[in-house]
């Protein structure tokens, strides 16, 4: 069954969810980012990515666990706060933190696990990102849409190493978000398992 | 007057009643609106506010610390012109893990760290141990202020003017023993005043180590204040290690024992990783750390990075305490 239209639900969830990068300019301009500005905006954007794509991911499991529709309808604004922020997270990285110095950029990508992880995760949701319409959803069939955008899965697994490695000392933070996201992919595992039962069940005569 | 009734609106100013509904709606709808971006942003705010609380509140008021007499005027040879970093920065962007992970805990939290009394025993190869007051070791030495680089391992760096003495007058005052050859150093460890250690994210206390020759160079100062003020503690009040050849973690903090030995002696940040932080950790832009590079650096204050020296900048100074050694190896 549908929800109902809700149309102050999208608008609400991109103003909120724009509101942390308006509170980062404002500190921005007021110089208060802290001493080290750089590093405050990639932890923010990095986490917000991780945030909204974990969001983005919840939005099925809600309905198959809660019956919740509304989720769903703001999944694609979701995964596309998530990209969003990990351009930005990336681009902070890229700029501010490098200079642009493509040298070191290449070789912190090709050297460095910690960061290859992040670079690949993000690679990941580009398709993602630019299959986001309902056009591509028409124009793939929604079976390979969907499989594509599994993906998304694979992404976020990544942001949750790439945090993981980042820390130098007790990655709680980064292993509640791991721990979220393996909740999520086991719902959608056990869905998929009695899927499949169903399917394969003997239909009465 | 009173009896006159106000003029009836004519009817193409009466609202029709579909339009009147939806304004309802509309009111409505724009309650949800606000609401959700509250929750959602405000939400978010939660998730990462550690990272985005304001410090101000945490700047330690520097007319609150003691100002300690500087008794060598003058600039020491030592110095670096460069710029120093704010007072509000070196105070609160600190790593100091007994009272929390994050850069912003120590300021917040190093208030119930207690530094009189204060004791500091020095033992091991000495000829003559002994366990001294902190007011007392205070009086033995006339205070300097030297003006450092200090690079982080973690590949920031600031500019500090410390004010302290040299590790080797104090050493020398106990008589090291023909068998000492490395000083260890020693952490308090006291869940009550250091929070942080409730939990065993570092094997507590605290311990760092010198080879001796390291601990007796001139560079080598135990700290006791920064700005012309007693040390805060959130930076290892009241007696902390300052090498500023070497990465920001082998200057040990709030130190309680310092003991000569004959064997190299565990350090805290080896003991939990080996394969990234080494006993030496001396600045080497050559030798990355596993998981980043430590070719540049960021100032703090700067946005873009800056390169890293050897030695952070004092390889004229202490590079042959190293000749023939694979720093490589020997990171």
């Amino acid at each position: 069954m549908a929800s109902p239209p809700l149309p102050w639900l999208k608008p609400a969830v991109l103003v909120g969810g724009l509101a942390p990068l308006g509170m980062m300019l404002l500190q921005g301009l007021q110089g208060t980012l802290g001493p080290n500005a750089v590093e405050t905006v990639l932890n923010q954007t990095g986490l917000l990515c991780l945030v909204f794509l974990v969001l983005s991911l919840a939005c099925t499991p809600l309905k198959l666990v809660l019956a919740w529709t509304w989720p769903v309808r703001v999944r694609k604004l979701l995964g596309l706060l998530a990209f969003a922020y990990g351009v930005l997270h990336f681009l902070t990285y890229a700029v501010a933190d490098q200079g642009l110095a493509l040298g070191a950029i290449f070789q912190d990508i090709t050297e460095r696990g910690f960061i290859a992880v992040g670079f690949v995760a993000l690679v990941l949701m580009v398709p993602l990102a630019v299959t986001s319409t309902n056009a591509s959803v028409r124009r793939m069939g929604f079976p390979a849409w969907q499989r594509l955008h599994r993906l998304a899965y694979v992404a976020a697994a990544l942001g949750v190493v790439h945090f993981v490695w980042r820390v130098k000392k007790d990655a709680t933070e980064p292993l509640i978000y791991g721990a979220v996201l393996a909740v999520l992919l086991g719902i959608r595992a056990v869905e998929a398992i009695r899927k499949r039962r169903r399917a394969r069940a003997p239909h009465p005569a | 007057m009173s009896d006159k009734k106000a003029p009836e609106p004519p009817n193409s100013e009466v609202t029709p009643e579909p339009l009147y509904l939806r304004r309802r709606e509309f009111i409505k709808n724009a309650g949800l609106f606000a609401g959700t971006a509250a929750v959602v942003g405000g939400g978010l705010y939660l998730l990462g506010m550690k990272r985005t609380r304001p410090m101000d509140a945490f700047v330690p008021d520097g007319g609150g610390l003691a100002s300690l007499p500087r008794s060598r005027p003058g600039p020491s040879p030592y110095d670096t012109d460069e710029p120093r970093t704010p007072f509000e920065d070196v105070t609160t962007y600190n790593n100091f893990y007994e009272f929390g992970l994050d850069k912003s805990d120590p300021a917040r939290n190093a208030h119930t760290l207690k530094t009189r009394p204060w004791t500091v025993t020095i033992d091991g190869e000495a000829h003559k141990p002994q366990t001294v007051d902190i007011e007392q070791l205070l009086s033995w030495f006339p205070l300097e202020e030297r003006v450092y680089r200090m690079r982080c391992v973690e590949a920031w760096s600031m500019v500090i003017p410390w004010l302290g003495f040299p590790l080797g007058e104090l050493l020398k005052r106990v008589e090291p023993t023909s068998r000492a050859r490395y000083v260890a150093f020693t952490t308090l460890v006291d869940p009550e005043q250091m929070p942080g250690q409730k939990r065993q994210v570092l094997d507590w206390p605290y311990v760092e180590g010198l080879r001796l020759d390291e601990a007796m160079h001139p560079l080598t100062l135990m700290a006791v204040g920064l700005y012309g003020k007693a040390l805060p503690n959130q930076n290892g009040a009241p007696l902390r290690l300052v090498v500023p050849w070497k990465y920001g973690f082998k200057g040990i903090k709030s130190i309680v024992r310092i003991t000569l030995t004959e064997q190299e002696p565990p350090t805290t940040w080896n003991l939990s990783a080996p394969n990234e932080y080494g006993f030496y950790a001396n600045v080497n832009p050559e030798v990355d750390h596993p998981r980043w590079s430590q070719a540049t650096e960021r100032r703090i204050g700067d946005l873009s990075r800056r390169a890293t020296l050897p030695f952070n900048g004092y390889a004229e100074q202490v590079a042959s305490l190293y000749a023939g050694m694979d720093l490589s190896k020997n990171y």
